[in-house]
């Protein structure tokens, strides 16, 4: 049986469940180790009067205190513009920002030692808005435009227009493990970091630059993360620098781990957006224009915001097609925390405003939503198959997962139902909507777009498998298991997967885009077919055979495929291989082939391929506050060829249920001062068990292999947090059952009082208005 | 009498004795086995609110009898955990001691007890960082005999959506479990013996008599009450202060015991709410309500009522119900007992009318409806961000006493989140009185409810949306009894 294509458990599943899964500051202690604590800026911006930290040299315990002025290197941890310093010398940024750290022999001695340092500030006006920052013309680049056909034009020729505004919140990424990283030097300057990050090669290149040493003093180690959706693809950085310093300085082995109120307050999280739109469209509910602005919260610096933004605007179109669009992007520059990576990377905020869109124009016609939905998708050939970025949908299967979804959810049916239940039920609706995802897959960045692999097959015939994708809980490295046994033909327990590390596989792209196993799995099979190739070569000779083509490799065995009684075994085989002297490692390698962007034009084709999913998701509303209770939700999403079942749909309910969260209960809260106020679980709320319906069914599209992707398969970790979109759809539905309104605008999230005011909003604009309340 | 006070603590961790000595009792387990090298119980908030860190521990359930319980270890001081048995996720494997577990061989399928194996087949882990948490909270409800969602309400988990998890739960809910550790539980005994401790310059005491606490008290004027740890103890995770003497309540036999007679109920300061959610179900509609929105399992096996009530916070989730239902404390001090009701002892912002020396002994809440009366309704709301284990908006208990034609003879609004304190709508209830139970009465109270209380804006909600809910989940209750 092939290892590809089953339901295999997370390879650390075991681990887990027994407690003995090794994290980053789960490993044994080197002896000596210090640990930091930070000092953290009380305000949203303000100059730096004075910062002594000669206070803290009286805590017992306490070794040092890190300041800009101890960075030997390049003091800056920007990934895209040199714009993030790792300690501020004269002005601090945004509430929360780290403006140095204790060192102590311990955690405790560390964080009395940081509580002593004296640290004087003169408060600066601050942008704490988008708005605010649109006001004061404070941005981080020019605009970003895409256009496609006449979009004035036909805006100007439309039957019918509207435009409107969506204020889109950001989100916390709530990753169980915080931020962790740990330094040990070798007494030779070099500097061995295990970090719990989605991107050790980047890691590494900060830390060099930090300590102003050559990359190949560098290696960072990722073990596996406790959870990461983008959050420690370049906001892991900050924390190993601040730890290598601290080695740096001191010459001991040291540790960063944050607590969890201050992950909250320190790291970057989804930007928020502020969306705009003018759109165009026909009575039939057909669009023919769309102008849209699109307003990223970058924060303090420019992180990975471009490309966020161009990702929001890639994705402003979903799944249909506008034949005259312009979307212009923008990334303001606020006092908050500097936004970054988060699963969908932007897709999310683009498609929000869409279906908003969307869904005013069908109640402008009181056309129902879904078929306002269908009537806009891409379909055909040629111009009503190609996106706004010029690029053609080829294998589009939109129609057939949104058809699919509708009959597997007994769609029409329900909404009868829900019709009849909302007629004689005045303070509590129910409301039932259909969504659709088209996601594109590859990074927009081009040359992200690569892998590496290196494989070595020990004499025993047991094999370390090393890639340069990093284990967050998305399986991946289960995922990579299952390709090199079906390439080297082995039972997977003779692999072992070795830690992510860059003096392994070097100059690494971060696990994100959803990409992992596409790159990676495509470079671990390129390296573990080099070795069939050697093997075979022996083998074909050992069985006095001549046709190494011919040979199969399949369960631990050898044999040819038109004489399968003629085998031998792989450890026969590595044994023999060993002794002729043919090496028995190889590195592979993989870039993505005929992927290009533009940048001038913003044309191109960026995508490899697009992922597409659909969601059918039922709620009740309740009239009296806003409070509302998910009672059903039926998935159809299109994974290609499953590598791995359940991986796959544990990477589908997992994205839902994040997805909902961010657009009904996760509300991120600054105060009049720009101070975060939602930096705990107590006070930002993810979803629990009791917020998943009993009734959640998820069907993966079968005969999907896609061509040109690892075994047939296609990228999941992104495209199901967008299938979320039907919750703040079906809510939105509820919401216009408690009236007639022809606009139903529905707070981000929709909590309970955003909820209860859209209600009140429907009632009041309804024309058979409904009083508030017992009537 | 009063114990010299010791050097050394002892407990076990899976089933290992274990002596502490030169160690704060106010450190928290979770930071102990870390330390101390028992890695598989991980931080995920230091808060309480997100289970990562759950280890079960065998104390006394509703029945009096010894049950696992699922505990957040972040919340609870090593003074605490003296004498008791705890476990976590490694400790539970087939044939392993924890610590050596970290370096021999790893453990295999084989080895995994039935709820980890459960979530290993059903895919239940993914990044694995909250899973050792949801095996604990899954452990203690596999031999309490009802795994279920209720039952890992206060685990999050970011990765996998709990759809799997629920299927583990499922799978074992099925079993009936007869192995080591349901044996280990005929045999635990529930008695915690008196400790009086000190380490760090700090002393923990947990006597077992009502005149023992009044002592303490008197000798230490300035000590720290504590029982269950669910509020103190996230001051104790985040080291925001330190705490010379701390006194517990949790052993002291006068505040444990639950009366239930036809007249009244009398609830113990010391009860945790997990013994109340038992023991008490279907007597008060409104307390059962409430007590299913009141935070997770872990938190309820060690919240006690007088701790919720002691910390006088204004939006705990049990005062509008106990205001609603006409409690009353009983106090005790230096100078005698006395009884008051519970509206009297909220005297503002986070204050009492606790005397200095005084605790608070039980409280007691009425059965008897008013005289004449046909029929009771009563109902509590909870409104959060979140349905689930959130701190209210607003929280709200209601309840009417109606004479055989219908009209109103006795009504208690009580609320939480509107005011300095938990309230009641005072003059709206007077207002109520009398009147008919219509939709018209309803409507000609609202103005009442309407300026009732001027609520703050904070970053749970509104103002506007605060005085909205008074109103609006007033109306609710209408419709829903009417």
């Amino acid at each position: 049986m092939s290892p590809v294509g089953q339901r295999k458990s997370h390879e650390s599943a075991v681990a887990h469940v027994s407690g003995t899964a090794v994290y980053t500051d789960d490993q044994r202690e080197p002896a000596g180790m210090l640990s930091l604590y930070p000092v953290l800026s009380p305000h949203p911006r303000a100059r730096i009067t004075e910062l002594d930290p000669a206070p803290a040299a009286g805590v017992q315990g306490c070794i040092t205190v890190l300041t800009a002025a101890d960075v030997p290197g390049e003091n800056n941890t920007g990934v895209i513009l040199r714009d993030e310093v790792l300690l501020p010398t004269d002005e601090v940024s945004y509430f929360g920002q780290v403006v140095a750290w204790a060192v102590g022999e311990t955690e405790a001695a560390a964080r009395e030692a940081a509580a002593q340092v004296v640290v004087k500030y003169e408060p600066l006006p601050a942008i704490k808005t988008v708005k605010e920052a649109i006001a004061a013309d404070s941005f981080h680049n020019e605009p970003q435009i895409i256009r496609r056909g006449d979009p004035d034009a036909a805006l100007s020729q439309a039957e019918l227009t509207c435009s409107g505004e969506v204020d889109i919140g950001g989100q916390d990424h709530f990753y169980l493990e915080t931020q962790t990283s740990w330094v040990v030097p070798d007494g030779e300057g070099n500097f061995q970091v295990y970090a719990s990050t989605q991107h050790p090669s980047e890691t590494q290149i900060i830390v060099a630059r930090i300590l102003g040493v050559p990359r190949n003093r560098v290696v960072c180690t990722c073990l596996r993360m406790g959870g990461a959706f983008g959050g420690k693809e370049s906001q892991a950085n900050p924390f190993a620098a601040a730890a290598a310093l601290a080695t740096y300085k001191t010459g001991r082995p040291a540790r960063v781990r944050l607590r969890r109120h201050q992950d909250m307050l320190i790291t970057g999280k989804r930007h928020g957006f502020l969306g705009q739109y003018e759109v165009g469209f026909t009575r039939a509910g057909q669009i023919t224009a769309l102008n849209a602005k699109l307003f990223a919260d970058g924060g303090w610096s420019m992180d990975l915001s471009p490309p966020v933004l161009m990702r929001a605007m890639l994705h402003v179109d979903n799944a249909y097609y506008i034949p005259n669009l312009v979307v212009e992007g923008r990334i303001a520059k606020t006092n908050r925390v500097s936004n970054t990576a988060y699963r969908g990377f932007g897709g999310p905020q683009g498609m929000i405003v869409i279906e908003d869109v969307v869904d005013r124009i069908a109640r402008t016609l009181k056309l129902p939503p879904e078929v306002v939905r269908e009537r806009n998708f891409y379909s055909g050939q040629g111009e009503t198959s190609t996106t706004h970025y010029g690029q053609e949908i080829v294998d589009n299967r939109m129609a057939r997962v949104w058809q699919e979804a509708k009959e597997r959810s007994d769609y029409g049916p329900r909404q009868a139902e829900i019709a009849a239940f909302n007629a004689t039920s005045p303070y509590r609706k129910r409301g039932l909507a259909i969504t659709p995802v088209k996601f594109g897959i590859s990074f927009n960045k081009v040359q992200y777009n690569q892998a590496g692999a290196l494989v070595l097959i020990y004499t025993d015939g047991s094999i370390q498998l090393n890639h340069g994708g990093t284990e967050m809980g998305q399986g991946l490295h289960t995922k990579m298991i299952q390709v090199a046994a079906k390439a080297l033909g082995v039972k997977v327990e003779r692999i072992r997967m070795m830690p992510t590390s860059t003096d392994k596989v070097p100059n690494t792209s971060a696990t994100a885009a959803s990409s992992g196993s596409d790159l990676n799995g495509q470079a671990v099979r390129d390296a573990c077919e080099i070795l069939r190739d050697r093997l075979a070569a022996v083998a074909v000779r050992m069985l006095n055979l001549d046709a190494p083509e011919d040979m199969v490799f399949e369960d631990d065995w050898i044999y040819c495929r038109t004489y399968p009684s003629a085998r031998i075994s792989f450890d026969e085989v590595v044994q023999q291989t060993y002794s002729e002297r043919i090496s028995l490692s190889a590195t592979g390698f993989y870039r993505t082939p005929n992927i290009f962007w533009d940048a001038k034009l913003a044309k191109g084709r960026p995508f490899y391929y697009f992922a597409y999913g659909t969601a059918v998701s039922e709620v009740e509303v309740d009239g009296f506050t806003g409070t509302f209770k998910l009672r059903q939700v039926d998935i159809v999403h299109d994974v290609g060829e499953s590598l791995n079942p359940l991986v796959d749909k544990g990477q589908i309910e997992g994205g839902f249920v994040q997805g909902m969260g961010w657009l009904t209960m996760e509300e991120l809260v600054w105060d009049q001062e720009g101070r975060l106020r939602t930096f705990a679980p107590s006070t930002y709320k993810i979803p629990t068990i009791s917020e998943v319906p009993e009734h959640f069914t998820i069907h993966l599209l079968e005969r999907a292999a896609q061509d040109g992707v690892i075994y047939g398969s296609k990228a999941v970790g992104e495209p199901p947090f967008m299938l979320a979109m039907s919750v703040r759809e079906a809510i939105r539905a509820a919401v216009a059952a408690f009236g007639d309104a022809d606009y139903v605008p529905l707070g981000l999230p929709a909590t309970p009082e955003a909820t209860l005011w859209a209600i009140e909003g429907v009632r009041e604009a309804s024309s058979q208005g409904q009083p508030v309340g017992v009537s | 009498m009063i114990q010299p006070l010791a050097t050394q603590l002892t407990l076990t961790i899976n089933g290992e004795p274990v002596s502490i000595a030169d160690l704060s009792p106010a450190m928290t387990l979770l930071e102990y086995l870390r330390l101390s090298g028992r890695a598989g119980t991980k931080e995920g908030c230091g808060d309480g609110d997100c289970g990562a860190c759950t280890v079960a521990m065998i104390g006394a359930g509703a029945d009096g009898k010894p049950h696992y319980q699922a505990v957040n270890s972040c919340l609870i001081p090593l003074g605490a955990v003296a004498g008791r048995q705890v476990f976590t996720a490694e400790g539970i494997v087939q044939g392993r001691i924890p610590k050596e577990a970290l370096v021999k061989e790893p453990v295999t399928v084989e080895q995994l007890h039935p709820v980890q194996s459960a979530m290993v087949e059903t895919g239940g882990s993914q990044c694995g960082y909250c899973t050792p948490g949801f095996i604990m909270s899954l452990f203690a409800a596999y031999y309490d005999g009802h795994p279920d969602d209720l039952s890992v309400e206060g685990n999050l988990c970011r990765c996998t959506g709990y759809l799997p998890i629920r299927r583990a739960a499922q799978m074992v809910a099925e079993l009936a479990p007869q192995d080591r550790f349901s044996e280990q539980l005929v045999a635990a005994s529930t008695v915690l013996a008196p400790l009086a401790y000190t380490g760090q310059a700090e002393q923990f005491y947990r006597p077992t008599h009502l005149n023992e606490v009044l002592e303490l008290l008197h000798q230490h004027p300035k000590a720290t009450l504590v029982a269950g740890a669910t509020d103190l103890g996230l001051e104790m995770s985040w080291h925001r202060q330190h705490y010379p003497v701390l006194i517990s309540l949790e052993a002291v036999e006068e505040l444990k015991h639950l009366e239930h007679t036809d007249e009244f109920v009398e609830i113990g300061a010391a009860v945790p709410l997990s013994h109340i959610e038992a023991n008490l179900q279907g007597v008060f509609p409104s307390l059962d309500e409430m007590i299913h929105w009141f935070a997770a399992r872990q938190v309820r096996n060690r919240a006690t009522v007088g701790g919720n009530i002691g910390t006088a916070s204004p939006i705990g989730d049990l005062p509008p119900v106990l205001l609603s239902l006409d409690a009353t404390l009983k106090l005790t001090g230096p100078s005698g007992e006395r009884v008051m009701p519970l509206a009297d002892f909220f005297v503002g912002y986070r204050q009492t009318a606790l005397q200095p020396g005084e605790v608070i002994v039980s409280v007691q809440i009425p059965k008897a409806l008013t005289p004449d009366a046909a029929r009771r309704l009563a109902q509590s709301y909870k409104i959060g961000k979140r349905g689930t284990d959130d701190i209210s908006i607003v929280a709200a208990a209601f309840l009417v006493d109606l004479d055989a034609s219908n009209h109103i003879l006795h009504a208690r609004l009580g609320y939480g989140g509107v005011a300095a304190i938990p309230a009641r709508a005072t003059e709206a209830e007077a207002f109520l009185v009398g009147k008919p139970w219509t939709g018209e009465t309803i409507r000609a109270v609202k103005p009442l409810l309407q300026e009732a209380f001027t609520p703050l804006t904070d970053l749970r909600g509104s103002a506007e949306y605060r005085k909205r809910l008074v109103v609006n989940l007033f109306e609710k209750f209408f419709v829903e009894f009417p």
